[in-house]
């Protein structure tokens, strides 16, 4: 019989001391949430990256004409921004960061079922990031052809597209790890008692989105190792000169980049579904109709992928099926939208920054979910495609999904992760700016591109000029607001109040745990009784 | 004390472990899904070129490394029934005999790759682009990039069967605690079925 080391249970997971010291003690940890907060870390320095190039990008289209860049260096700032946002923070963002420290805690287990997988995946994480940055700075220039390295361009540029595939590689490899060790983690380590059906709803969205993450990464894998061999070998798969079919490139492209728009705005819901009856202080409306509408999203999710295909060449009959089957997705997302409507109805809200961050969610989520009708809808795709109509839904639904969701969610479990609370005040300011800057930075692109002002160029007829300049102008109004609500949450790390065990008064586990959690999070593991659930006010 | 068994580590959970071994396999298989959809494409496109060009492979070499694959795949099966009845020494052996197994479906590959160099076929070599029409660039294509990842989970699955080997001498992985030696199995199973699908659809099909 091996001897068990006591961890003790009144040391914090920030604060204990493990094997290694320093930063190794980080690097090495494979406690679930130091590893939470290594993502954390990590995606804030990709994330400033990937904000810093999209200023560029309004900067140079403040104007018509060249203003700072030439259009090699407008597409290859495209290209970078593109793979960091997508690959890099919104893909991985709320499982990995949020998912990572709660999953755990609110199905009442003290780790993930894998650990040393789990710290496993953060390296490919590191990896992959690393490989995306080196693309850049090494080579015969920066790729240039849109992260989505359509064929046959992706093997005719001379540009340095190796180690950017092989990052987007590698970053789907962390993604299936962390999507494999959720699904085993919810099936074997919920807490006594906690039946599927008394499980808070942002475990249940990861578990979606996790099966999302394993079903269809390994497709864009193969298909990126194909493009990759095609460059190197010329293969001819997706080389009409040797016989194969670029648009099939395509195919496999979407069949895994469609439902990671899924992996991305499930856990996003989740989040909200949270935070609502918490500053709501009411059950949840609808808690079965979520879940369902959750598990409905990621089944009808993997068939849609062909709506960004209707002008790449498709039977009439494909177009018509993949339309009605998008328009199917929008009516799961709006059951959610009902349900958390109706859980605000009557109740008395609390209006804190977490609930002030959700509710902008659905704001801007609405709009972006209703934009992609128009563009689901063939006649009027046809139309808009292509142009910066396609931008603004895209940033509305992922950013505007997936950021306000992840800022909601900091601001909600911020006294939970460090044990201390953020100024309420300046948390307000910068939510006020981050809002009107973001509907000021992507409203006018609707405008530009019902005009038909295509997107991925550096430069404009000079009619696009006014709504361009308005639209520059909020990306710096939104930039200033996340500033003010990064500087804040730092210096709460360190100055914050110390936060009290349950600020919110919410139901879930997570909140009858120290904050900081202590290693193990629990002393003994919770036990669900008959009467008890996530939401029960 | 026969019916409860006493583990060291309070974490050690096997159902877990051989959950995440299968959802892992599942992903192994859809990444073999991608090219399996793709062959099946350009094959309807140009089934006749795909027949010509199967002529061009040695049916006899695949047939031998289907069966040494087979055999294989029962000398990992067997080692797990082994560890069970806890013959630590039959255990090792036939592990052993897996690697070698392994290893001689590797040297036949190389020898059958060596050969189709020879005649100047390679994904890009002047003969395939010059000689030969679209289907057989295909055909060759995929073949090179589909056995050659094959090969590459032998390898894989080699290095997961030398750790489970070592475990089993060191004694860390036994009978109480076979996980390890268990998901290693599936893991070669899983090589082994997708050449049972490679051999039929590269060589095979006229």
């Amino acid at each position: 019989m091996q001897t068990v080391t006591q961890i003790p249970h009144d040391v914090s997971y920030l604060d204990y001391k493990g094997k290694y010291k320093g930063i190794f003690s980080w690097i090495f940890s494979t406690d679930h949430k130091r590893i939470s907060l290594l993502y954390l870390y990590s995606m804030l320095t990709m994330f400033t990256v990937g904000v810093l190039l999209g200023l560029a990008m309004k900067l140079e289209l403040i104007a018509p004409g060249k203003t700072i860049m030439d259009p090699q260096t407008y597409n290859a700032v495209f290209t970078v921004h593109g793979v960091i946002m997508i690959f890099m923070i919104v893909i991985p963002g709320l499982p990995a960061v949020f998912g990572n420290f709660m999953l755990p805690i609110m199905i009442g287990a003290k780790d993930v079922a894998f650990p040393k997988v789990n710290l496993l995946s953060w390296y490919f994480y590191v990896l992959g990031a690393i490989l995306v940055i080196s693309s850049v700075l090494f080579g015969n220039g920066t790729p240039d052809t849109g992260w989505t390295f359509y064929a046959p361009y992706s093997f005719k540029t001379g540009t340095n597209l190796l180690p950017a595939i092989f990052g987007a590689f590698i970053l789907g490899f962390s993604s299936i790890l962390t999507g494999l060790n959720f699904i085993v983690t919810i099936h074997r380590m919920r807490a006594p008692g906690m039946t599927w059906m008394k499980m808070p709803l942002f475990p249940w969205s990861l578990y979606g989105t996790a099966w999302i993450q394993l079903l269809a990464t390994p497709v864009i894998g193969i298909t990126l190792v194909l493009v990759a061999l095609e460059r190197i070998f010329g293969i001819g798969v997706f080389d009409p000169t040797l016989g194969g079919d670029p648009v099939l490139y395509q195919h496999l492209f979407w069949i895994y980049s469609h439902p990671a728009v899924y992996v991305m705005i499930l856990p996003a819901m989740g989040a909200i579904s949270e935070i609502i009856p918490t500053f709501s202080q009411k059950h949840i409306f609808g808690y079965r109709a979520i879940i369902a509408s959750t598990l409905a999203i990621a089944f009808v999710g993997y068939f849609v992928w062909g709506h960004h295909m209707f002008t790449s060449g498709m039977s009439g009959t494909a177009q018509y099926t993949f339309s009605i089957l998008t328009f199917l997705v929008a009516i799961p997302s709006a059951i959610k939208v009902f349900n958390w409507i109706s859980t605000m109805h009557k109740a008395s809200i609390n209006p804190e920054i977490p609930f002030l961050w959700a509710v902008t969610f659905i704001f801007v989520f609405m709009i972006g979910g209703l934009s992609g009708l128009v563009l689901g809808a063939l006649a009027t795709d046809v139309y808009v495609h292509d142009t910066a109509f396609v931008v603004a839904h895209f940033h509305f639904i992922v950013f505007g999904g997936v950021g306000f969701s992840f800022f909601g969610a900091i601001h909600y479990w911020f006294p939970k992760m460090f044990g201390r609370m953020y100024d309420k005040v300046w948390a307000k300011v910068g939510w006020a700016f981050f809002t009107i800057g973001f509907l000021t930075l992507y409203s006018p692109m609707f405008y530009l591109g019902m005009l038909g002002m295509p997107r991925r160029y550096y430069d404009y007829l000079p009619e696009f000029h006014a709504a361009n300049i308005l639209s520059s102008l909020g990306s710096w109004v939104m930039t200033f607001g996340l500033l003010i609500v990064v500087i804040n949450l730092f210096r709460s790390v360190k100055i914050g109040a110390i936060a009290e065990i349950n600020p919110w008064n919410g139901k879930t586990l997570e909140w009858t745990v120290p904050s900081p959690p202590p290693v193990e999070n629990f002393e003994e593991i919770p036990v669900y009784g008959e009467k008890d659930g996530p939401y029960e006010y | 004390m026969e019916h409860v068994v006493q583990h060291s580590d309070p974490h050690y959970d096997p159902e877990a472990s051989k959950l995440g071994m299968w959802l892992f396999i599942f992903t192994e298989l859809l990444l073999f899904g991608g090219l399996f959809i793709v062959y099946s494409i350009y094959r309807f496109l140009n089934p006749e070129a795909f027949q010509m060009a199967a002529h061009e492979l040695n049916i006899t070499i695949g047939a031998i490394n289907t069966i040494i694959l087979l055999v294989s795949s029962m000398t990992i099966a067997m080692s797990t029934s082994s560890l069970q009845q806890k013959n630590k020494g039959l255990t090792v052996l036939l592990l052993e005999i897996t690697i070698m197994l392994a290893l001689i479906f590797l040297i036949n590959k190389y020898f059958e790759w060596g050969v189709k160099f020879e005649h100047g076929i390679w994904p890009g070599s002047q003969h395939l682009i010059n000689d030969m029409g679209q289907g057989e660039i295909l055909f060759f294509g995929l073949y090179f990039v589909m056995t050659g990842l094959h090969a590459l989970h032998i390898v894989i699955g080699m290095i997961i069967i030398i750790v489970a080997l070592r475990r089993v001498q060191k004694g860390t992985t036994h009978a109480d605690r076979p996980s390890l030696l268990e998901n290693a199995g599936l893991y070669w199973h899983l090589v082994d079925l997708i050449w049972i699908f490679l051999f039929p659809l590269f060589y095979l099909i006229h």
